[in-house]
């Protein structure tokens, strides 16, 4: 177990050095950082000495380790843009897409999963045949348009919900969080659901297929034989062999859930990371891409493993492996 | 294609489904009207001459206040949708069609040679395709983009634009190609016919392309399938998120982007016309795609 984790530990921060290498070549290679940070009137020597400074002169491998070390310590350097420090500003970014992304995927299952079960046990029914072919259409809709038919329904014909921004939110401890207020509800329903629509119907589609699975093995066959009641076949039985998967796709899913917040959050004007991303792609704030990027491998290989040695948790015969 | 053509099962199957028949006369229908739409538009939204001001925000024809000459409405410049959406159309298909070429002869050469080779080139190829799995396609897109807009002069970005994005979403896709033709691969390499070719002291690449590749041309064309539906919406993303094509060369996620200013201003047409076009083409492409993956996958049937 212990090395299982070590091993884990091991390769996690091996994929971070990879992402914090490409961050550190967009920073280096992807324009001049120096023409970057100074003005059309800043003169040569002033320049060179701006070079010297920031140690650009110096070996490739000893600027890397530099940057990797700035890194760890929560240094991220200086916007082009907007001259602040990239970490505040990713940082006071964090609390509304983490939100927005746990409430889509929370949606994403309490409903993905129900639903895979139900249209896998009844597989010819008509209800089964129209959630299909509503998934089938529900992953054909881009994300983008899913957020405007929701604005246009539910925020401008029916004036329920707000249609943009965060609505009231609340300080606590640094943490600007939109859950303590009824305002910040509302105002998180239409993003929500605009981002989990589309990981729904992956979670349902997974949940269908490994459970239809699962219902034809012998175990199963065994259980119907000796009568065990229905319910607690399919929900007892059944239900949590599938698991294993599921919570393989949470992680998976994880990094669509960010990826789509860019579209979400675009489309709501919902100040997360994403919409930060985006502006700072247009602007070519190439210090802030960087950054975006190591903050959501970080997250992505955090919930990656987390859900690995959740796998051990849940499924024994992983342990007897272990030990053997 | 001709490999359910020939089974006849698949004909059959084909027209005993009227949501695929449905599909795919949709999908024919916008494909051929927009790569066709300089001949069949009325008017080029292109050429400022050709529309006027004067006939601004005019509604579609079966509504009040309607013009024939615009069976879809008008936009605020007078611009007429049926035109736009056209053209927008035919910048889509020809983006999404490109990108999925690029990123099928890319994927399908690495996955072949991968699959082929083995050893340490099939390592490499398989960690820099786990990588970039872990990145969503949306993701790798805009990164692409991003550095793009770092490495090129500010006078080429315009020229440029199609290229780039084409290339951008090419290169998220490939993925995909490769795992499934390297898997492919696999399966082929121990059947006799290539260990006869390889004892013959064949080229491999004779018979990576000659042999290997007709044999597992079945799931790749059902890739393709998907990977077209995905790069039109990458591209419409991309364009609608306003890092794709600009205001001047629009594609159906721009004119979506520029529909999103008339919401509250009850213009309704100028937004939902390019939408409704968008959704239909990527659903039809989509059921299209889920049809092929019936015919290919029998067991699942």
């Amino acid at each position: 177990m212990a090395y299982f984790i070590a091993k884990r530990l091991v390769q996690s921060v091996f994929v971070m050095l990879a992402v914090a290498f490409l961050a550190f070549s967009l920073f280096r290679f992807v324009g001049d950082p120096v023409t970057q940070m100074t003005g059309v009137e800043t003169s040569v020597a002033d320049q060179e000495r701006l070079r010297e400074e920031l140690g650009l002169n110096d070996p490739f491998a000893l600027q890397f380790a530099r940057f990797t070390g700035d890194m760890l310590q929560g240094d991220f350097g200086f916007s082009y843009r907007t001259r602040q420090p990239v970490a505040e500003m990713i940082a006071t970014r964090i609390p509304a897409t983490l939100e927005l992304g746990i409430v889509a995927l929370l949606i994403s299952l309490f409903v993905g999963i129900p639903a895979g079960v139900y249209t896998a046990l009844r597989p010819r029914g008509i209800t089964t045949q129209t959630i299909l072919m509503a998934t089938l259409v529900g992953v054909s809709i881009p994300t983008f348009v899913i957020g405007i038919m929701l604005i246009f329904f539910f925020g401008v014909q029916l004036g329920w919900l707000p249609t943009f921004g965060r609505g009231g939110t609340v300080n606590v401890g640094g943490w600007e969080t939109s859950f303590l207020t009824i305002d910040g509800w509302r105002a998180l329903i239409l993003p929500a659901i605009t981002l989990g629509v589309y990981q729904l119907t992956l979670t349902m589609r997974l949940v269908r297929a490994e459970m239809m699975e699962v219902m034809q093995s012998d175990y199963i066959r065994f259980a119907t034989a000796r009568g065990v009641p229905m319910r607690r076949l399919y929900f007892k039985h059944a239900l949590s062999n599938t698991m294993v998967p599921v919570i393989t796709i949470i992680g998976l899913q994880f990094g669509g859930v960010i990826a789509f917040s860019i579209v979400t959050e675009s489309v709501f004007q919902w100040p997360g990371m994403g919409l930060l991303f985006l502006e700072s792609i247009r602007f070519v704030d190439i210090p802030v891409m960087g950054v975006y990027l190591v903050v959501i491998a970080f997250f992505f290989v955090l919930v990656n493993l987390i859900v690995d040695l959740l796998y051990v948790a849940i499924d024994p015969r992983l342990r007897i492996r272990d030990v053997s | 294609m001709w490999a359910f053509i020939k089974q006849r099962e698949g004909l059959w199957l084909f027209f005993r489904s009227p949501a695929v028949m449905i599909a795919a006369i949709v999908a024919l229908i916008i494909g051929f009207c927009a790569l066709f739409a300089p001949w069949i538009a009325p008017i080029d939204p292109y050429d400022l001459a050709s529309f006027s001001l004067m006939d601004g925000l005019l509604p579609p024809v079966w509504e009040e206040f309607g013009n024939e000459r615009f069976l879809l409405g008008t936009d605020d410049q007078g611009r007429d949708m049926i035109s736009s959406i056209l053209y927008g159309a035919r910048l889509s298909l020809i983006i999404g069609i490109s990108a999925m070429a690029i990123a099928t002869v890319l994927g399908v050469g690495l996955g072949l040679a991968a699959g082929y080779f083995g050893g340490r080139f099939d390592a490499i190829v398989m960690r820099i395709a786990d990588i970039q799995l872990a990145l969503p396609a949306i993701l790798t897109a805009l990164l692409i983009d991003g550095i793009a807009r770092g490495l090129l002069p500010n006078d080429m970005q315009q020229d440029l634009r199609v290229i780039v994005l084409t290339l951008a979403i090419a290169l998220s896709l490939w993925v995909n190609f490769a795992r499934t033709a390297r898997a492919s691969t696999f399966v082929q390499m121990n059947k006799e016919y290539v260990q006869a070719a390889v004892m013959q002291g064949q080229h491999p690449l004779r018979v990576m392309f000659v042999h290997i590749l007709p044999n597992i041309l079945g799931p790749l064309l059902v890739i393709m399938t998907v990977d077209l539906a995905s790069a039109i919406l990458l591209e419409a993303t991309l364009s609608f998120l306003g890092i794709g094509l600009p205001a001047d060369s629009p594609s159906l996620g721009t004119l979506i982007r520029i529909g999103m200013q008339f919401l509250l201003s009850g213009e309704w047409w100028i937004l939902w016309m390019p939408t409704l076009f968008l959704v239909a083409l990527v659903v039809s492409i989509n059921v299209l795609g889920d049809f092929l993956r019936d015919v290919f996958n029998p067991r699942l049937r």
